[in-house]
């Protein structure tokens, strides 16, 4: 088994770099097909960890508060997340539930457990967790299946569709979770694939 | 080569006899099957990649019809009932002056799905024998495919607010349609499509059409 540890080839065209120590810290793009290879952010490791930690801590807040509470007459709701998860969760409509349940919760909350399971140890100073490269990899293979911007989306388009007939008020978990769509979209301009997986597999402590 | 380098040296690990991991990017010689460094599956290219985006495209677009023809909310007010599909919530809104929030429902469950299913059947048919169309332009339509398709999701998110929220016993209450459940199934396997992808594909074919 050989492989070179300063060689990255890009995932997209399948075209080998060999990359010097400088080029690690900047950005780089694929020269044929301009596929970013390296992001080239400092403390890419310690915010990655910091902003996941934050948005566990959000994603609490968002499941236990109130969300939007909506007002039309003598008529009076409010829901939470939980609840739009289980508007679903009735008879044939069991599988749309859990699906939404896992697009805007589950893989969101495990994309940042992994996220720290794998990198906190580097910070510490500790020796890598056992299954860490599988957390790393499972971690970046979820991305795409994490919607909290689109679920925001919707809220949005909701709100103004109940506009006409009540009167819609924001909650607590309302704004967490706006927070929390923010903090994501800042972490994911610190997920360098290079940085993170060198960092991984040079870590001999 | 270094990355200073010109465009017309660029070598391929496939050129190099080595293979490349789509996760991590490390580059190993072609006997090692699990990548050393993230232990994801190594292949030079994904098996039966067009296969596989052609199965899961058949399914997402064979899920489309239903999504379109059953209702996606049955709203009830005042012991009126009424269903509204995908299209004809859209011009509900129309009708309401909702042009914005119109328009972004026509994007996410119309366009962007119908664009999809077009984009991604249009790079495996193509790729399955030689071309000569530019290899840049694939590029950006599979990355562009890859990008959005999710976003086809907000629909389905709306209903499940307004089925949450909207709960005033007779004065109205939003029961989820079938549609609901098969667009979310349609996304989701449209979206494996496009992963099922392999996008080395597309730069394997020289520019002479004749693949390497
Ligand atoms: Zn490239
Ligand atoms: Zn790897």
């Amino acid at each position: 088994m050989i492989y070179d540890s300063t060689c990255i080839a890009c995932p997209h065209c399948d075209v080998v770099y060999r990359l010097s120590a400088a080029r690690m810290v900047t950005r780089t793009r694929c020269l044929r097909c301009g596929y970013q290879l390296t992001l080239g952010k400092s403390e890419a490791i310690a915010r990655v960890v910091g902003l996941a930690l934050t948005s566990t801590i959000l994603m609490g807040i968002v499941l236990f508060a109130p969300f939007l509470h909506l007002n039309a007459g003598p008529f009076a709701s409010s829901a939470s997340v939980a609840d739009v998860v289980l508007g679903f969760a009735t008879g044939i409509m069991m599988p749309l539930a859990f699906a939404v349940l896992i697009f805007i919760i589950v893989v969101p909350v495990a994309r940042s457990l992994l996220l720290i399971y794998a990198l906190a140890p580097l910070l510490t100073g500790h020796a890598n967790a056992s299954g860490a490269q599988s957390s790393l990899r499972w971690a970046f293979v979820l991305k795409p299946w994490a919607m909290a911007e689109i679920f925001m989306v919707g809220v949005a388009v909701a709100l103004v569709k109940i506009g006409g007939m009540a009167t819609v008020h924001t909650g607590t978990a309302f704004w967490a979770f706006v927070l929390l769509v923010v903090v994501n979209t800042f972490q994911d301009t610190f997920m360098c694939r290079n940085t993170l997986w060198t960092s991984l597999a040079t870590n001999t402590t | 080569m270094d990355i200073s380098g010109h465009q017309h040296d660029l070598i391929t690990a496939r050129d190099a006899g080595m293979v490349a991991c789509t996760s991590c990017g490390l580059v190993a010689s072609p006997d090692v099957e699990s990548c050393p460094r993230c232990h994801a599956r190594m292949q030079s290219r994904k098996d039966g990649s067009i296969q596989r985006v052609l199965a899961w495209l058949l399914a997402g677009l064979i899920l489309y019809v239903p999504a379109n023809i059953y209702p996606m909310l049955r709203t009830t007010q005042m012991f009126k009932e009424q269903d509204s599909t995908i299209v004809g919530g859209v011009i509900t809104l129309i009708h309401h002056h909702a042009y914005a929030i119109g328009a972004i429902i026509f994007i996410a469950s119309v366009l962007i799905p119908v664009g999809k299913f077009i984009v991604i059947a249009y790079l495996a048919l193509l790729l399955s024998r030689p071309h000569t169309k530019d290899p840049h332009r694939l590029h950006i339509l599979h990355a562009a495919v890859e990008f959005i398709g999710r976003w086809s999701m907000i629909d389905v998110f709306v209903v499940a607010i307004l089925v949450a929220l909207v709960q005033f016993d007779v004065l109205a209450s939003i029961k989820p349609g079938l549609a609901a459940a098969c667009f979310a199934l349609s996304v989701v396997f449209t979206m494996l499509s496009a992963q099922a992808f392999d996008p080395r594909l597309i730069w394997d074919v020289t520019d002479k059409g004749t693949p390497k």
